[in-house]
């Protein structure tokens, strides 16, 4: 009797911890499926042509994203240069100067924005730019996406000057310098890698970003126009092409799904080495 | 001449009130950039609510329990987009839920120490492929495999069951769940590691030294100790699916009903918006999407801080000890 209780738990802890072993398995299986796919229909649909070719109409071969490719990064660079700022004078604040009780408030904030629907942030740009300035905009779609980005920039940024030791701010002071020339000279150099680390993950979450775009940067066949045009984008492009019946335009999204997914992992491989060089 | 002439009081004053200035003005500057994050979130919802204005009074409550949506008679009803959302976020945290946390076991209790952060790593690169790629396998790789064998085969096994009664379109509830469920395993996965591995190890080695298995050590001894915050995980990941867009209006099929059937097309808060606001002409059109993101923003936040809070208190609790 004691022996089968005893068979029971050993077979019930087997088939559990078997199932444990499996659901990881799944997980890293479902990554390894979509990105191998996606880099496997993707090659085979890229060449030289798609990045230096605008997009031509249906029906006519070849033709490219060119156009596209200049947008996203355009549309990057105007996220960046808004929530770069940002994000680092907020995660200074949190850091270095904040009381506490507006600290922790502030970072609730910046934890809940960073869980707000991507396509809520995009109705709010449209409300407030696109809306009453009667157009779609480059510049619309940059500030969607600095939302987007500037909880990650602050957060990380937060963190990471966090973990520069006290003794190294007292030493500062211990010099005669003031703390704000303090916090840029030795805590900000001293939280560096963390610092740029939390710029490119915030860049790699914008950079694929295509619900906040539809209706504010909207797309466009023609190339960069001005910061007050419509612009298009690589996953606009995607979403757009993905969904419309011709096979050239879907072979195109794949194309465009490639340089997009290899952007993304360029970007989490350096960010994983840079963190493990800097906990060794 | 030379060094002996330099003003010394000159330069003290001078630098007094240089670094004065500094440490005066630039915590406030700070302040004042870390405000903005705060009045970015007062002003969507603000925002969000003027502009939902026209439809809220036009529908009032009838706009979440009308089924009807007509852009020519211009009558608005949100009931299948939130049954829509609801359905896909459920069916997605019920295939989501038992793999993240066995991933989450498997990755603080089983693997081998050099197994655990590559490990992590993987699972976590999955948060980090867009959403529109992850629809676009989506379309082109589940939904056939979704149409046939799986609907197939629960409409012929299972289909005395409402939930499996239908043509198997391959577009609809199920391949909008699996591919959210897809999306929210990583989150999932990484929040219940962190709150596993916060249990400390005397836990662990009091039941093993009682004789316990692993399994019933980690069901007694572990995921007691940091229920709340794998609670807070799971609902973190549920604000995640019922805000998923792009992926979502990919497979979902863009139908307009409510129906028992997990085959039929559909659609969410997220799909339906992403859908129709550029094409939106008229002011009661376009003030009825934006009432509905007002009412995705007002449930993700919801859920968001309930999550946070609980997460948040466990590691707090953690840290005390």
């Amino acid at each position: 009797m004691v022996e089968r209780e005893y068979l029971r738990r050993l077979w019930v802890n087997r088939i559990i911890l078997m199932l444990c072993y499996a659901a990881a398995g799944i997980a890293i299986a479902l990554l390894l499926l979509i990105l191998g796919y996606t880099l496997f229909k993707g090659i085979s649909y890229f060449n030289l042509d798609f990045i230096t070719q605008a997009a031509k109409p249906v029906g006519e071969a070849g033709g490219g994203m060119r156009n596209e490719i200049i947008g996203t990064l355009i549309l990057i660079a105007i996220g960046s240069v808004i929530a770069i700022p940002v994000g680092l004078m907020s995660g200074i604040y949190l850091s270095e100067f904040g009381n506490p009780r507006l600290t922790s408030v502030i970072r609730f904030v910046a934890d809940i924005l960073s869980g707000t629907p991507s396509i809520v942030v995009g109705v709010f740009a449209y409300a407030i730019i696109v809306r009453p300035l009667q157009s779609y905009s480059a510049w619309s779609a940059g500030v969607a996406l600095a939302i987007i980005m500037i909880p990650v920039v602050a957060r990380t940024a937060e963190e990471s000057m966090r973990l520069v030791p006290n003794s190294m701010r007292e030493a500062a002071l211990a010099l005669g310098i003031t703390r704000w020339r303090s916090v840029m000279g030795v805590v900000i150099p001293g939280a560096i890698t963390g610092i740029v680390t939390g710029i490119m993950l915030g860049v790699a979450r914008i950079a694929g970003e295509t619900a906040p775009l539809i209706f504010t940067a909207l797309g466009s066949y023609f190339g960069y126009q001005g910061l007050d045009q419509p612009i298009g984008a690589l996953p606009l492009q995607i979403w757009k092409y993905a969904l419309s019946p011709y096979k050239e335009w879907q072979q195109q999204a794949w194309a465009a799904a490639f340089i997009l997914i290899i952007l993304v992992l360029i970007i989490s491989i350096t960010v994983r080495w840079i963190s493990r060089r800097r906990t060794r | 001449m030379g060094i002996a002439s330099i003003d010394h009081r000159g330069i003290k004053n001078h630098l007094r009130n240089f670094t004065r200035l500094g440490d005066k003005t630039f915590p406030k500057l700070t302040f004042v950039f870390a405000l903005i994050i705060i009045v970015i979130l007062v002003g969507t919802i603000t925002v969000l609510g003027i502009e939902a204005v026209p439809a809220i009074r036009k529908f009032g409550f009838s706009f979440f329990s009308s089924t009807n949506w007509n852009a020519v008679t211009e009558q608005f009803g949100a009931l299948p987009a939130i049954f829509g959302t609801l359905i896909s976020s459920l069916i997605a945290l019920l295939i989501a839920v038992p793999v993240s946390l066995g991933a989450a076991v498997f990755l603080t209790e089983l693997a081998p120490g050099w197994m655990r952060s590559p490990a992590s790593f993987l699972i976590e690169m999955l948060a980090a492929i867009p959403s529109v790629i992850i629809g676009l396998w989506g379309l082109f790789v589940l939904v056939p495999f979704v149409r046939s064998p799986v609907e197939s085969w629960l409409g012929s096994h299972l289909g005395f069951l409402s939930l499996f009664q239908g043509p198997p379109f391959g577009v609809g509830f199920l391949s909008a769940g699996i591919i959210l469920a897809i999306m929210i395993i990583p989150i999932i996965t990484a929040v219940s590691r962190d709150a596993m591995q916060a249990v400390p190890d005397t836990q662990r080695e009091a039941m093993l030294a009682l004789g316990a298995t692993r399994w019933e050590t980690i069901s007694k001894a572990v995921i007691p100790f940091c229920r709340s915050g794998l609670i807070g995980a799971v609902i973190l990941g549920l604000g995640r699916a019922l805000g998923e867009t792009m992926a979502v209006t990919m497979v979902i099929g863009n139908g307009y009903k409510l129906t028992a059937s997990l085959f039929s097309p559909g659609a969410t808060i997220a799909s339906k918006i992403a859908l129709e606001f550029s094409e939106a002409s008229s002011g009661v059109f376009i003030a009825s999407l934006v009432e509905l993101a007002l009412v995705l923003f007002i449930v993700t936040f919801l859920v968001n801080v309930i999550a946070r809070v609980l997460v948040w208190r466990f590691t707090a609790v953690k840290a005390e000890k």
